[in-house]
């Protein structure tokens, strides 16, 4: 039974989990909403990892209801989507982890968020239909409109209204776009969609064009890409390290989202349609890895620079996908997993170092001395070598894999000095945060605000996440491979969609 | 019927945008409800325009297609708690910053006088 319906129970799990923490628990209820959200993220996680186990050979199609595909709504697990489902699972538990040690009494109801939250991204990553797609973004918006206000505050009402309206004309455009797609294919499951955009001849491929192009509009606003994503660097360095954190999955759902739709609707066999957004992500993109670069150097404040790093990597990934071979898809998705990993400690960490250093916070200035300043200095270190890119950890590798997959001559002569500059540019912004946070500190006691242990903790689950991603880079980049070919065939997945579909009683 | 539809989709869309670029909240918030409207009016003509059809096959003529009224309906439902949402939104920050300024930039200044 649990086999037959793994592929949902992702999205099931957190939801369960997040009602049951909405009842009311008595005198002290945070004690048991803590519980509960513990025990499901970590229930989540093991699922997450027994779908990874079970998509190596099969694409997993699971027809809600029994409504058979294209009628009824599919969820659908390929290797793609087991992979962001696992990274998400694997970066919530560590964060909620962290959460649970005072954070998430700044304001109601956080930890009933945090799962609506995952209920959302785990629902986008492994829905089949496009306005699926569009109520889960809904619903991971809705909680992160909610999250990115957690603890309240002039700065953060700010960046949550930018946001909040943003994001709502977002949802607009992908409506609107929904309407041009139906309107042309009647059609609203992915697989299905495929097969009919890329039979489409003329003017009618045209409008699809439009309905594909305004898609890129709402997926590039949930990445972040560059004249798209000035509600970032405010909105992640404004609200809790928490909530940064788990938000360092949220530019990844834009990403899978342009992977998944423009591979297979408008991807290389699409018709008139093939390859509508190439040349658009290589310039954007690359783009974007300038104008983060340059946010990174910048920055005064330590959350800022990590913002921004966020965005370094949202230009690195993209400009790596319109690359659009395999080799290419394989490299964006390891330097994914090893950006999303580093990306939700450093934010932690961020957190930590701003309490602990007490009035200048995350400033980059001189300050007060910490209680725990030797472990913070050295899980800085790591963090900062790891997204920088400087041998032996995983943004090394993954920096490599990205710039070998760059061969002809315009993508070399772009892509590099593009990436190997803007890593140059991040070391030195954070070797100057480094040393003005670690070494030019005031003399005479430190602060006394410490953390426990299981904060610490949570930040070294994240980075010996990225450590693992070394050791075992063997493994995860054949997989990635794996996942790199199955995007080049969608035919099978739409094959698997389209035959399959319902085969779950 | 469709030329009407569209001049009104059209209409309601360029006021939206219209009012969705003002610098302060109030106009935007409207702004954001009229795309709204806007947008549940276009996605109900997805499924083509038929007066007075069955949404079921063989039953009528010409069958109207169901599906953008199902469409629409959980798009309103979204739409309108959104824009309550942003409503309470735009009053607290209305409260609380002073202004309904959505990128005052004279803020980070007068911040350090008050």
């Amino acid at each position: 039974m649990l086999a037959n319906h793994l592929v949902i129970l992702p999205i099931l799990v957190p939801l369960m989990a997040a009602l049951l923490q909405l009842l009311p628990w008595g005198e002290n209820p945070q004690y048991y909403r803590r519980i509960i959200g513990i025990v499901a993220s970590s229930v989540t996680l093991i699922l997450a990892i027994l779908l990874v186990i079970s998509v190596q050979d099969q694409i997993l199609v699971y027809a809600l209801g029994s409504w058979q595909a294209p009628y009824g709504i599919v969820l659908v697990a390929d290797k793609l989507s087991a992979l962001m489902v696992a990274l998400t699972a694997v970066l919530a538990l560590p964060v909620l982890i962290f959460a649970c040690h005072g954070e998430d009494n700044l304001g109601s109801h956080f930890q009933a968020l945090y799962q609506f939250q995952v209920v959302g991204i785990m629902g986008a990553f492994l829905t089949g239909d496009l306005f699926n797609l569009f109520v889960f973004f809904e619903i991971l918006l809705i909680s992160s409109y909610a999250l990115l206000m957690h603890g309240g505050g002039k700065l953060k009402l700010r960046a949550t209204l930018h946001y909040v309206v943003l994001n709502l004309t977002g949802s607009a455009i992908f409506l609107i776009s929904l309407g041009v797609l139906y309107g042309i294919t009647g059609t609203l499951n992915m697989a299905d969609m495929a097969d009919k955009v890329a039979a489409l001849q003329g003017d009618d491929a045209a409008i699809a064009r439009a309905g594909g192009m305004l898609l890129f509009v709402v997926f590039a606003l949930k990445a972040a890409l560059l004249p798209l994503y000035f509600w970032l660097p405010q909105a992640y360095a404004n609200t809790t390290g928490t909530v940064a954190a788990l938000f360092a999955i949220m530019t990844k759902v834009g990403i899978y989202a342009i992977v998944r739709v423009f591979t297979l609707i408008f991807g290389a066999d699409g018709g008139e349609s093939a390859n509508l957004i190439q040349d658009w992500l290589w310039w954007l993109g690359l783009f974007t890895i300038l104008l983060g670069s340059a946010g990174v150097l910048g920055s005064r404040d330590l959350r800022l620079v990590v913002a921004y790093l966020v965005l370094v990597s949202v230009g690195t990934m993209l400009t790596t996908l319109s690359l659009g071979h395999t080799d290419a898809i394989s490299a964006m998705l390891f330097y994914l997993v090893h950006s999303t990993l580093v990306a939700g400690a450093l934010f932690l960490l961020a957190d930590l170092i701003a309490e602990q250093r007490g009035k200048t916070a995350s400033r980059i200035v001189k300050g007060r001395k910490m209680a725990q300043h030797n472990l913070l200095g050295a899980m800085f270190f790591l963090a900062a070598i790891t997204v920088i890119g400087i041998p032996p950890l995983s943004g090394f590798l993954s920096k490599l894999f990205i710039l070998e997959a760059a061969r002809t001559g315009a993508q070399v002569l772009l892509l590099w000095p593009l990436i190997l500059g803007a890593t140059f540019l991040m070391m030195i912004a954070l070797s100057r945060a480094g040393s003005r946070m670690f070494w030019h500190t005031f003399d005479g006691k430190p602060n006394e605000t410490a953390h426990p242990m299981w904060q610490h903790a949570a930040v070294m689950m994240l980075l010996v996440g990225a450590v693992a991603l070394t050791v075992f880079a063997n493994s995860v980049s054949q997989y990635t491979d794996a996942i790199a070919t199955q995007l080049a065939t969608p035919a099978e997945y739409i094959s698997a969609v389209l035959q399959t579909g319902g085969s779950n009683e | 019927m469709e030329t009407l539809y569209s001049i009104t989709v059209g209409t309601l869309t360029a006021c939206s945008v219209f009012l969705i670029l003002r610098g302060r909240s109030f106009p935007i918030v409207i702004g954001l409800t009229m795309l709204s409207y806007a947008v549940n009016l276009f996605l109900f003509s997805t499924g083509r325009l038929v007066i007075n059809q069955l949404p079921l096959v063989g039953m009528s003529e010409a069958s109207s297609d169901p599906l953008p009224q199902a469409l629409v309906l959980t798009a309103i439902v979204i739409g309108f708690a959104m824009t309550a949402y942003a409503i309470i939104l735009a009053v607290r920050v209305r409260g609380e910053i002073g202004s309904d300024e959505v990128n005052d930039y004279n803020y980070a200044e007068q911040e350090g006088q008050r």
